[in-house]
């Protein structure tokens, strides 16, 4: 909170008095940088091993908050001085957890750069021992489980919503809300064992089928339909639905070319954030869907290999050629990420470009 | 002015049929998420019923109690840690993205750590193996060798890093941007007035944030923390891939003996199990669910009070 | 095209509610009658129980008889929608659909009822509705654009347009100027003489001196107190409410000394 007002550099304003000078805080930062920088080449020189940055980033970190702390109680008192305190520490905070972020993408992209070539596309892992093979029959299962996956639930959760906005009162309409609530909670290892244990019934023990995969992710995928559904159908004005029954439109027509179409934007919008999320799921798929090294079109018999579980299996269980396991498993990765990354980036130019535009 | 629209062509209603229909879809697709959950539990339960009462394999534990205890003590404790980190960085990430960060930019960073959420788990766990584990390892070392007293930091230290303090770092990391994203709602719905009597008095920004936003959404800092804590507990792949266990109850946190969670623990065994091993880790499987479901109700709860309390 | 409206001793319930009771009016074709009183007085509830628009809220319903022409609305197998078709609506905010051009949102009523009409006639009806909610000169070179585009006043003579595209023979409308400026307000008052020519219209509002402008007869509800049901204190011609009013409470509201 600065409370410089029209600040002039040659004139004493009495309002910036007893104030650190902009500047101040810059300057202690970089000379807590450079003292850290300082302790970690002393450390690398003692021990003979590498220059940490991450020493130079914690010794840094922590002398500026002090340093910083210090002079601001001396200059401007304790009140301003936890303030400064508090700034640093939220700042770093957030600094921190792109620590993650950049490292993990950083770390995708040049492991998965290895094997991100045209054979990886085209082959699948049929008699492929050591290097080669591709990821084919993998993206062919992913793409067939999750579709699966949207067909169940796609319909499903968007007419619960509008039962739900539309229709629902009373204790059933209460009970759905809360399952839907139940449901958002339910692990996705506990979503595959459900589908293994509903299609075991039919099939018998150690069934594996990528429709169970399908019906493992739709568990995971209803809540999120339902609820962004629920959301956007909620935001339509009364006045509109109000104004189509007016008109003499029955209710459901009101429903289906007034309600749906002026909220579709967001709806396809938390459709494909929905599909995103599950798009990437491992463990059910792990449990139900299985794993293989054949081609499978047939969603409705035998193991299919998904993205995930590809990625998964090739870096658990390597064989000879270690390496080209692990190669192939950080391209999957990769090829996982771009995925989960095109949906969201499209969720969001869909809700961008295409929601109604708003003259109010 | 002769204003007489034309005669619209007044057809008889026969659509009256389709409203009835339309109804009956909208409340079967409710009315079948309702079967599907009851399914869940029915055949979860009647999977698990087997291992529960009978008896189960020597080599893995004296009933199927004595054998599921240790996982379920890892997966609190593991989600605990995860917890521990979480929380406070979410908070004063939250904070900084609705109070510090310049407006603009605001919503471009909260995109940022959105995007920690969209990471597929099977990711974080390559990355918890080929990335985090190496590069703490030196660190659990030192600390065993210089904490080696505190029980946590007892020796000898793992020689791969792949330690339950890794696997609660790597949840850690995944649970952040759901708690985030809850908090930054809940701060950014702190009344203005608030907010602008806090700063009319002199506050400063700190003050201003410890007098009004943090009072405000102190329940729905708690209420997001336990949202995430169920996202921690329920999560497979990270920890699955991430974690060397040996099924001990150990709350050492840098050695090579680590407690499994349950769903990595079935995540790992399924693929190869048969027989009654199956029917142990579905009902491990019912374990988690029943923890994940009360730990998920009692945020909603805490969700609901609040909202009922009013606040806004 | 104009029919007359006969309210027989109507009560009007929101479950266990009453919120308005005993209102008997005869409301007369090819005029304009306007329901004036203080707020939660019953009458958009009035307004609405006339099309049963008010059955939109849950657990809404009517004792009584509500005739046009002599047909009871609230008759068994009487198909709301129905009634809708024949008795149209504008409301207080104007709400033209947001995903749809002005040309669309002309012919909602039959684009929605999935009812087929040539492209001619359509044009047509386009520019019949339009010209008769006096909007045609201005939006006749931009049909194609969103009707959300266009200023409050033109928005709800798009949404009068709108109504009377379905050809209805009664015009109900809800405080339809609330929302407008005072410009735009004159507009619509004039759209009502108007259109006064071809249909019933019924008004509520809350502006005193437009009731005087627009109305022929003028009915004044009022409540006895929260929780208590509305009830029609006077109806008569709006000259005569406006100047020489038979009941004391309806003088103290028009003239301004209600409490």
């Amino acid at each position: 909170m600065t409370t410089t007002i029209a600040p002039s550099r040659t004139a004493q304003n009495p309002l910036t008095a007893g104030q650190l000078p902009p500047w101040a805080p810059w300057g202690l930062l970089g000379v807590s940088l450079l003292i850290g920088a300082a302790i970690a080449g002393l450390i690398a020189g003692a021990s003979g091993s590498d220059f940490s940055v991450v020493i130079v980033g914690l010794v840094g970190f922590v002398l500026y908050l002090v340093s910083v702390t210090v002079v601001s109680q001396l200059i401007e008192g304790g009140r301003k001085a936890a303030d400064r305190l508090v700034t640093g520490l939220v700042v770093g905070a957030f600094l921190l957890a792109l620590i993650p972020l950049i490292s993990l993408i950083v770390t995708v992209v040049v492991n998965g750069a290895a094997r991100f070539d045209l054979q990886f596309f085209t082959w699948t892992m049929r008699n492929i021992v050591g290097e080669g093979g591709g990821v084919l029959h993998a993206i062919v299962g992913t793409v067939l489980v999750t579709l699966w996956a949207a067909i169940i639930s796609v319909p499903v959760g968007i007419f619960t919503a509008i039962y739900l906005v539309e229709y629902g009162r009373g204790a059933l309409a209460k009970a759905i809300t809360f399952f839907v609530d139940v449901m958002t909670g339910i692990p996705s290892i506990v979503a595959g064992l459900f589908a293994y244990a509903l299609f075991a019934l039919f099939a018998g023990e150690g069934v594996r089928s990528g429709l169970g995969g399908a019906v493992a992710l739709s568990l995971l995928m209803i809540p999120t339909v339902v609820r962004s559904t629920e959301e956007m159908l909620k935001l339509v004005p009364n006045d509109l639905r109000e104004a189509s029954l007016a008109l003499g439109v029955p209710k459901w027509l009101t429903i289906a070319k007034v309600v749906l179409p002026t909220a579709l934007a967001g709806i396809v919008t938390g459709v494909t954030l929905a599909i995103a999320r599950v798009i990437g799921e491992t463990a059910p798929l792990l449990i139900i869907a299985g794993f293989t090294t054949n081609m499978n079109y047939n969603v409705f018999d035998g193991r299919m290999m998904t993205l995930p579980v590809f990625a998964y299996n090739q870096y658990i269980s390597p064989g000879v050629q270690e390496q080209a396991y692990f190669d192939r498993a950080w391209s999957a990765a990769l090829v996982l990420i771009l995925i989960v990354m095109i949906l969201n980036i499209g969720a969001r130019v869909i809700a961008h470009f295409f929601a109604p535009k708003s003259g109010r | 002015m002769t204003t007489a629209a034309p005669a619209a062509p007044r057809a008889a209603v026969t659509n009256r049929p389709a409203d009835i229909v339309f109804k009956a879809v909208s409340t079967t697709a409710g009315v079948l998420i309702l079967i599907a959950l009851g399914g869940v539990a029915l055949f979860l339960v009647v999977q698990a019923v087997p291992a529960i009462i009978g008896p189960i394999p020597e080599e893995e534990g004296a009933n199927f109690w004595a054998w599921v205890w240790p996982l379920t003590f890892g997966t609190l404790w593991s989600a605990l840690l995860a917890m521990v980190m979480a929380v406070p960085l979410a908070v004063a990430i939250a904070l900084f993205i609705t109070h510090y960060a310049p407006r603009k930019l605001a919503q471009f960073l909260g995109y940022l750590i959105d995007l920690l959420a969209a990471i597929p788990s099977v990711i974080y766990g390559l990355w918890g193996i080929a990335v985090l584990a190496p590069f703490f390892q030196p660190g659990y070392i030192w600390l065993a060798q210089n904490l080696g007293w505190l029980p946590l930091f007892s020796p000898p230290a793992s020689g791969t890093g792949r330690t339950i303090l890794t696997a609660s770092i790597v949840l850690a990391v995944m649970v952040l941007p759901i708690i985030t994203a809850l908090c930054r709602e809940i701060f950014l719905q702190t009344p203005r007035l608030n907010e602008e009597a806090a700063l009319a008095l002199g506050a400063t920004r700190w003050e201003m944030i410890k007098m009004a936003v943090l009072p405000h959404g102190r329940s729905g800092i708690i209420a997001s923390s336990i949202l995430g804590l169920g996202r921690a507990l329920g999560e497979t792949m990270a920890v699955a891939m991430v974690l060397a266990s040996s099924g001990v109850v150990s709350f050492v946190l840098i050695g090579s003996q680590n407690p499994s969670t349950i769903a990595a623990n079935i995540a790992l065994r399924f693929p190869e199990a048969h027989g009654i091993t199956v029917n142990m880790l579905i009902g491990s499987g019912l374990v988690l669910f029943a923890i994940t479901l009360l730990v998920n109700a009692l945020s909603r709860w805490i969700i609901a009070k609040t909202t009922v309390d009013g606040g806004r | 095209m104009s029919k007359r409206i006969e309210i027989n001793d109507l009560d009007i319930y929101y479950g266990a509610f009453k919120a308005v009771e005993g209102v008997s009016i005869d409301i007369e074709p090819r005029a304009v009658t306007a329901f004036i009183g203080p707020s939660g007085c019953g009458k958009s509830t009035v307004l609405r129980s006339l099309n049963r628009m008010h059955e939109v809220i849950a657990g809404a319903y009517v004792d009584g008889e509500v005739l046009l022409d002599g047909a009871n609305l609230y008759g068994p197998g009487v198909d709301p929608v129905n009634v809708r078709r024949q008795i149209g609506m504008v409301f207080q905010r104007p709400n033209p659909f947001p995903t749809m051009t002005i040309r669309e949102n002309v012919l909602a009523g039959v684009l929605l009822n999935n009812r087929r009409m040539s492209r001619s006639d359509q044009d047509d009806l386009v520019e019949r509705s339009l010209r008769g909610a006096n909007l045609w000169n201005e939006v006749k070179d931009r049909l194609g654009v969103p009707g959300s585009g266009l200023s409050g006043g033109q928005q709800q003579r798009l949404c009068i347009a709108r109504a009377i595209a379905v050809s209805p023979d009664v015009l109900l409308m809800d405080e339809p100027c609330s929302a407008l400026d005072p410009i735009s307000t004159l507009a619509i008052e004039d759209l009502i003489e108007e259109l006064k020519t071809e249909y019933t219209i019924v008004i509520v509002t809350h502006n005193m001196q437009q009731a005087s402008r627009v109305s022929d007869k003028t009915a004044f509800f009022n409540i006895a107190g929260t929780g208590k049901p509305g009830k029609l204190i006077e109806f008569d011609e709006t000259a005569k409410i406006f100047s020489n009013p038979s009941v004391q409470s309806t003088e103290d509201y028009v003239s301004g000394r209600f409490g």
